[in-house]
């Protein structure tokens, strides 16, 4: 018994794009509001990854469960009923699965903060969790034990820049916050760049135009 | 008739402690109800709503500690409205106008406000214990009136709360005359604490046996902490971030060598994961271990720190462990008897059923699983069902819904059913993976001591539920989510869930019609249907299927506080 795979999973919907939620294929009364970001009044806090909604989040969170949709409750007791049956490959998100207790849900999102790094000239990208660390210097310390083409630990703060001794080459740090901008690090209060850094570029100095380079040069 | 006088029959029944041996011991004769009810001074009422406080005053005036649970057990994944109900403030209210002595109240799942913390700190004036476990609707301006209103306060215990408006004020409510203090966990409130205060609070309490800190506590007023409390038995460190060079760590070090009586260790909410060295001295005696709110503790620091713990009984843990420290857990905690795997969220850091086996293989006092993983399978339970047949709770949560067995794509029918078979003493039991009636016939076979049970997304037909009613003799609770089970199953044997606390079901296959027929037979019932889409009439139509069901038994009728959501049948 095949499984209707274009309801449950949301990879093969008809090609739209899966980030625009209006043009994704849901199932719903006239009228129901697509929003994603309605969360019941009960589920206070309780984040969703909206990126991917599946039929089944959008039929929970709109509450059509509740009422006579009969079609994606059939497919579901249908496949159940097979027990062998083909189950769809990635899972749609619902309410209360996997069953953690909100309490713990929250208090271990906000605990870690895992940013990507990148060198110029690194062959890849490496990731570090900022809340691990208590300062500036803490991260540079990590960041160079993380990048072996630094090997002297030569952090000017004043001038902000990283100094490898191999090839001579000085690094200036650079993140991207909330805003989409590429700052320069150590402008503002270290907590304060926890929480508005998305991302960590090690720039080339010469390649630095400025204090605060405006271009995000992907990485 | 009794052949002893009633005072040495109630010296007798001072020594039957459990509230189900009491509740045996007053069935036996009038007299000894009697005898029984005026003596009882412990009260556990499993569901708020299955009896008023009233009648349960009435009938044990001498009571001093209540427990009190109200939301049901699906409510702690947002299944449930926010306002379904669980106040506690009318409990509260009912034992301050009798002339009831409370010095305990223990809560679970239910809604406390600041006024009802008020009026507990006011009118009993003994009051000694509050442990409040997964509750809401406080604000630290509760917590400030009992601190300063219980002269003789020695408990204040509060788990999993999310707490409104943090104001570290609190703390500075305790009268300098409060000595008495044995037991305080605030580790869960987000906000500052006045740590002055703290710090003079430890040190005039002597008796301390258990501090649990929040994240505010930084490590040098922790090593103070220490310093006035060294007779420690239960710490748990908010904050663990220091430099290894500083003088703070250096100190706290050495303070925590003398720290001889620590037995149980927690939190590490914000640590520096580089040097746990710290922390091992205290490792080597230590029997319970929380690291599952520590996400900065992983890898070999972690591996490192459990090797020092031979004699650990119970451990909480994230699954960033791994399998390989499972593997290492097996091979250094002979002693543990109790083990919970929480999802850390971070994908690649599952574990599978071979860190489940390990353990199982090393560990054989091990009783009581709460295990959440990536995969498992059928060849893997049934091992672990060989190597131990002493599980009491067993509860196993496959992250991916409905996955069957990787190595073979069965379900884990025969895996869980194994399970069942070997352990006969099993009391609690949540499934998960891929799984049909199979093992519904497995449990309702052999779990004859099971009394309950947790279903998502199992089964594929009515017999499945059928199977558990009528197997499962002591069944108390049951709670059953995006099952196939539908009206055949909920009313073939009415008579049973007046045998049970109570039955959840949601997003299962029951309509209107059948929870109506239900709620018609059995009158002390109440069966309440929860609808939160507020555009959704309640139409008459019976053959509408209900999203959530909710129902248990009760001796005081449909509840008054109902909100408009609810419908009581």
């Amino acid at each position: 018994m095949s499984q209707d795979t274009t309801v449950d999973s949301p990879e093969s919907s008809d090609g739209a794009s899966l980030m625009s939620f209006d043009t994704e294929l849901t199932l719903g009364l006239p009228g129901e509001s697509r929003s994603p970001a309605r969360a019941p009044a009960f589920a206070q806090g309780h984040k969703k990854n909206c990126t991917k909604r599946g039929f089944m989040e959008t039929v929970i969170d709109l509450n059509l469960g509740t009422s006579h949709i009969s079609m994606p409750r059939g497919q579901n007791s249908e496949s159940r009923v097979s027990g062998t049956g083909k189950y769809p490959a990635a899972k749609a998100q619902v309410t209360g699965w996997p069953p953690v207790r909100s309490f713990r849900k929250k208090t271990l999102e906000g605990s870690s903060k895992l940013v990507k790094v990148a060198v110029d000239g690194a062959p890849y990208l490496r990731k570090v969790d900022l809340q691990i660390y208590s300062s500036y210097q803490d991260l540079f310390r990590a960041l160079e034990e993380m990048f072996t083409c630094f090997t002297t630990r030569d952090y000017n703060m004043e001038e902000r820049k990283l100094t490898g001794a191999l090839n001579g080459r000085e690094y200036v740090p650079t993140y991207e916050d909330k805003d989409d901008d590429w700052m320069l690090l150590g402008d503002v209060p270290w907590k304060m760049f926890v929480e508005s850094c998305k991302r960590i570029r090690l720039m080339k100095s010469s390649e630095a135009v400025g204090l605060a380079p405006r271009t995000p040069t992907n990485c | 008739m009794n052949y002893f006088p009633d005072e040495v029959i109630e010296h007798v029944f001072d020594f039957v402690t459990s509230q189900k041996d009491r509740n045996a011991v007053s069935l036996v004769c009038k007299s000894w109800y009697k005898i029984e009810r005026l003596s009882r001074q412990s009260v556990f009422i499993g569901n708020c709503y299955a009896i008023s406080p009233e009648r349960v005053i009435g009938r044990f005036p001498g009571l001093k500690s209540l427990t009190l649970k109200g939301k049901p057990h699906f409510a702690d994944f947002n299944l449930l409205p926010y306002d379904w109900g669980g106040w506690v403030y009318p409990w509260v209210e009912a034992l301050a106008k009798s002339r009831v002595g409370l010095e305990e109240l223990r809560l679970k799942r239910m809604v406390v406000s600041d006024d009802c913390l008020e009026l507990l700190s006011r009118s009993f004036v003994n009051f000694k214990s509050l442990v409040l476990v997964s509750c809401e609707g406080f604000t630290t301006d509760g917590l400030a009136a009992i601190a300063a209103n219980c002269r003789y306060l020695r408990e204040l215990d509060l788990q999993e709360i999310e707490v409104d408006d943090n104001r570290g004020q609190w703390i500075s409510c305790f009268p300098d005359s409060c000595t008495s203090l044995v037991s305080l966990n605030f580790s869960c409130l987000k906000g500052e604490i006045n740590l002055t205060a703290l710090e003079r609070l430890v040190a005039r309490s002597p008796n301390l046996k258990s501090l649990r800190l929040n994240r505010a506590v930084p490590l040098d007023t922790l090593q103070k902490l220490l310093m006035r409390a060294p007779q420690l038995v239960d710490l748990g460190i908010g904050s663990f971030v220091y430099d290894p060079s500083s003088e703070a760590y250096i100190k706290l070090k050495a303070t925590l060598v003398k720290c001889k009586s620590i037995r149980s260790l927690s939190g590490f909410l914000e640590v520096v994961p580089c040097c746990l060295s710290a922390i091992h001295p205290v490792c080597q005696n230590l029997t319970s271990l929380n690291l599952s709110y520590a996400p900065g503790i992983h890898g070999n620091e972690l591996i490192k720190l459990i090797r020092f713990c031979r004699k650990l009984e119970r451990l909480w843990i994230l699954d960033s462990i791994g399998d390989r420290g499972l593997g290492v857990v097996a091979f250094t905690c002979k002693e543990l008897q109790e083990l919970r795997v929480f999802p850390s969220g971070v994908d690649n850091a599952a574990v599978t059923e071979e860190g489940l086996v390990a353990i199982s293989a090393g560990c054989p006092k091990l009783h009581s699983l709460l295990y959440f993983c990536q995969q498992m399978t059928n060849a893997a339970l049934i091992t672990v069902a060989k190597n131990n047949s002493n599980f009491t709770r067993f509860r196993l949560c496959i992250l991916d819904r409905e996955k069957p067995d990787p190595v073979t794509m069965q379900p884990l029918d025969e895996g869980f059913g194994a399970i069942v078979q070997s352990c006969k003493r099993l009391r609690r039991l949540s499934l998960s993976g891929l799984l049909t009636d199979q093992v519904f016939l497995y449990i309702g076979m052999y779990a004859e001591q099971l009394e309950m049970l947790s279903i998502a997304f199992a089964g594929n037909s009515d017999k499945g539920m059928l199977y558990v009613l009528n197997g499962c003799k002591k069944l108390r609770k049951l709670e059953i989510r995006d099952s196939p089970f539908g009206n055949t199953a909920l009313l073939t044997d009415v008579g049973k869930y007046e045998t049970m606390r109570s039955l959840w079901m949601s997003s299962c296959e029951v309509t209107l019609g059948g929870c109506q027929t239900l709620a018609k037979k059995m009158p002390r019932l109440n069966v309440e249907i929860i609808n939160e889409d507020d555009q959704m009439e309640f139409s008459l139509d019976d053959r509408q299927k209900v999203g959530k069901m909710y129902l248990y038994r009760t001796l005081v009728g449909p509840r008054k506080d109902a909100p408009d959501f609810v419908w009581t049948l």
